[in-house]
């Protein structure tokens, strides 16, 4: 278990990279930080690993503070971005290498390794130096020599960025399995929330130093809790458009649409995913509840096309089966599926509508 | 057609000019110690190893081969162990005006060990009781070196990315084992770089110790070279070309034998 209780780390220059943060995370959890570059979830996990000095804040792991301790002593492993397998050392070495630390025996220590990299089926390549492997024989290693120092916690720092696009998937899987079997608690931080969503169990969503969101993937995909959220998770950017509740009806982009009930006439943002909402190349009479606009763009996405409407000013995206692309230029009209929608006010969110 | 085979003409001759500038001299060192009645010219030689054997009649030839030895080594080592220490500080840690304190020793390092500081030197040497002892022209000889080192090293040290050190240190390892265990394999071939240049110059430095050192049982051979002259001051040639090879071969085995065992294996690391 890792608690963080108002952990704020500032940089010289007044750069606050965490600032006050306070989390959870439990016994087994496969834990994601999500965020957009520079948003502090690296330097929050080389924090929890020791590598930096909170200036506040409190950092605990299995139940004992860990704050003023080393890294070495906290008990955990980290998997760097570069993997920072050591260059000179063969792979048996890489892996064995927190227990020379700990002042194994070499026969016990080989012998650990060689066990530990059967099990990552690194049993061909023991005696290879790191320069010889591929991307992912050396995330393999990298794995193999966090998990043969047995620790309490792993520390991933984007674990798939390394790996071309196709084995970033296959090793997606296998880090899943790896880490559902080794049963310990690994937090991971990312900024494709893809990866967040597929491998976690939980994910904390990071902006300018602060948690925005906690939840699972689930949660967070569905009800984002502010417009941050909503346009970073989901692999088509949410639609987020100026509304504004008026007589118990919700005006967006020309349309009006049911105003759910105990919101408060103002304005709003709404918040539709490209995925919820219908395309008709068809004139809808007598409807009032459909966007209309011009297709400016069509994107093929494989197994469907994003098309982007212009509407005014605004742009609205809807994904579309394929084979029901419209032509560009063409007028076309996209109506919400019910109870998709999301509203915000003064960044919060409201309700579904 | 003319002008391109004039070009062709004149740029071999000028090669074949430039080639045999460089290379007489060493012909000339490779003949003449073997030659009965050398000079300044290269010529074939009237073959003999007579000149070897009157070179070790000079009481303090061998030792003084010996004594460059001891020196050579002896600043080596300092130079090699210092620069790595500072380079490795200078690189991982931040401090305030750390490239103008660099550069700012790499000048001074030209005029430390050079004429204009040799007062002062001579003086301080005096002072610390290092007048007459080979330390003395170790710490001198290191001194000078040093600047220029460091950063050579600083650079080799920025080139190792410092995420080796800190997966070492997330496993526990402490300061000195990580040294020892990454840092120092990482940077070897740049270590081996400086150790040879640090012992090719002090092998060639003359001025330091000829002020440093007044017993010749102490004196390295450039400045026994220097004695190699007769009463009237006419220099024996057959010496000191041959004292000349004798002194030269050691600096080249070292060539050969750190280029062989260090010399430029680089281990790559991942593009980050």
């Amino acid at each position: 278990m890792i608690s963080l209780s108002g952990l704020t780390k500032e940089f010289p220059g007044g750069v606050r990279a965490i600032d006050s943060l306070d989390l959870e995370i439990g016994d087994g959890e496969f834990f994601a930080l999500l965020g957009p570059s520079g948003c502090g979830k690296t330097t929050l996990l080389r924090t929890i690993a020791g590598l930096e000095t909170p200036t506040s804040g409190n950092i605990g792991i299995g139940g004992a503070d860990v704050t003023g301790l080393p890294p070495g002593r906290r008990d955990v492993a980290m998997v760097f971005q570069d993997y920072a397998l050591f260059p000179h050392m063969d792979v048996t070495s890489n892996i064995a290498y927190p227990l020379r630390i700990k002042k194994v025996s070499r026969a016990r220590r080989e012998a650990k390794a060689a066990e530990t990299a059967s099990r990552l089926s690194l049993s061909e390549l023991l005696a290879r130096r790191p320069a010889q492997l591929s991307g992912g024989q050396q995330q393999r290693v990298a794995l193999a020599r966090a998990i043969a120092s047995r620790p309490q916690v792993f520390l991933f720092d984007e674990p798939l960025s390394n790996l071309d696009a196709r084995l970033r998937l296959e090793a997606r899987t296998f880090l899943k399995r790896l880490q559902r079997e080794l049963a310990v608690t690994t937090v991971f931080v990312t900024h494709d929330q893809g990866e967040a969503l597929a491998l976690a169990d939980r994910i904390a969503v990071m902006n300018a130093g602060r948690i925005t969101q906690v939840g699972t993937p689930s949660e967070v995909f569905h009800r984002p809790a502010d417009p941050f959220v909503a346009g970073f998770i989901g692999s088509t950017p949410m639609n987020l458009l100026p509304a504004s509740a008026e007589g118990g009806e919700l005006h967006v982009a020309g349309a009006v649409l049911p105003l759910p009930r105990d919101i408060a006439d103002g304005p709003l943002l709404y918040g539709l995913r490209p995925e919820y909402a219908d395309l008709s190349q068809s004139a809808l009479i007598g409807r009032r509840d459909a966007f209309s606009g011009k297709v400016a763009v069509v994107e093929n996405l494989g197994t469907a096309h994003l098309v982007t409407l212009e509407s005014g000013d605004l742009l609205i995206q809807v994904v579309v089966p394929e084979g029901d692309e419209p032509a560009i230029g063409a007028s076309a009209w996209a109506v919400p599926r019910p109870g998709r929608a999301l509203l915000y006010r003064d960044d919060r969110l409201l309700t579904g509508a | 057609m003319t002008r391109h085979a004039l070009a062709t003409i004149g740029r071999a001759t000028f090669l074949a000019v430039v080639l045999g500038f460089f290379s007489l001299p060493l012909l000339w060192l490779a003949s003449a110690p073997f030659d009965a009645h050398p000079s300044i010219t290269t010529s074939l030689p009237e073959f003999t190893f007579g000149n070897f054997r009157s070179l070790l009649d000079n009481p303090y030839v061998m030792s003084s081969l010996r004594n460059s030895l001891l020196q050579a080594a002896g600043s080596a080592a300092l130079v090699v162990v210092l620069a790595a220490l500072a380079a490795y500080a200078l690189s991982r840690v931040r401090v305030p005006g750390r490239d103008a304190l660099l550069y700012v020793l790499l000048l001074l390092s030209s005029v430390v060990t050079g004429t204009a500081a040799m007062v002062p030197l001579f003086e301080l040497a005096t002072r610390l009781n290092l007048i007459d002892t080979h330390l003395g022209v170790i710490l001198t000889l290191s001194g000078g070196l040093l600047p220029a080192a460091i950063f050579i090293l600083k650079d080799f040290m920025d080139g190792t990315p410092t995420s080796y050190e800190e997966s070492a240190r997330v496993f526990g390892a402490s300061p000195l084992q990580i040294l020892r265990h990454i840092v120092i394999p990482l940077v070897r071939p740049g270590l081996a770089t400086i150790a040879v240049w640090a012992v090719a110059n002090v092998w060639g430095s003359f001025l330091q110790p000829f002020i440093l050192l007044r017993d010749p049982d102490k004196s390295p051979g450039a400045v026994i070279l220097y004695t190699l002259y007769t009463e009237g001051g006419a220099p024996r040639l057959d010496l000191i070309s041959t004292f000349s090879l004798l002194y030269s071969l050691p600096v080249v085995v070292m060539y050969v034998f750190v280029s062989r065992r260090y010399g430029f294996r680089f281990h790559g690391g991942i593009k980050r």
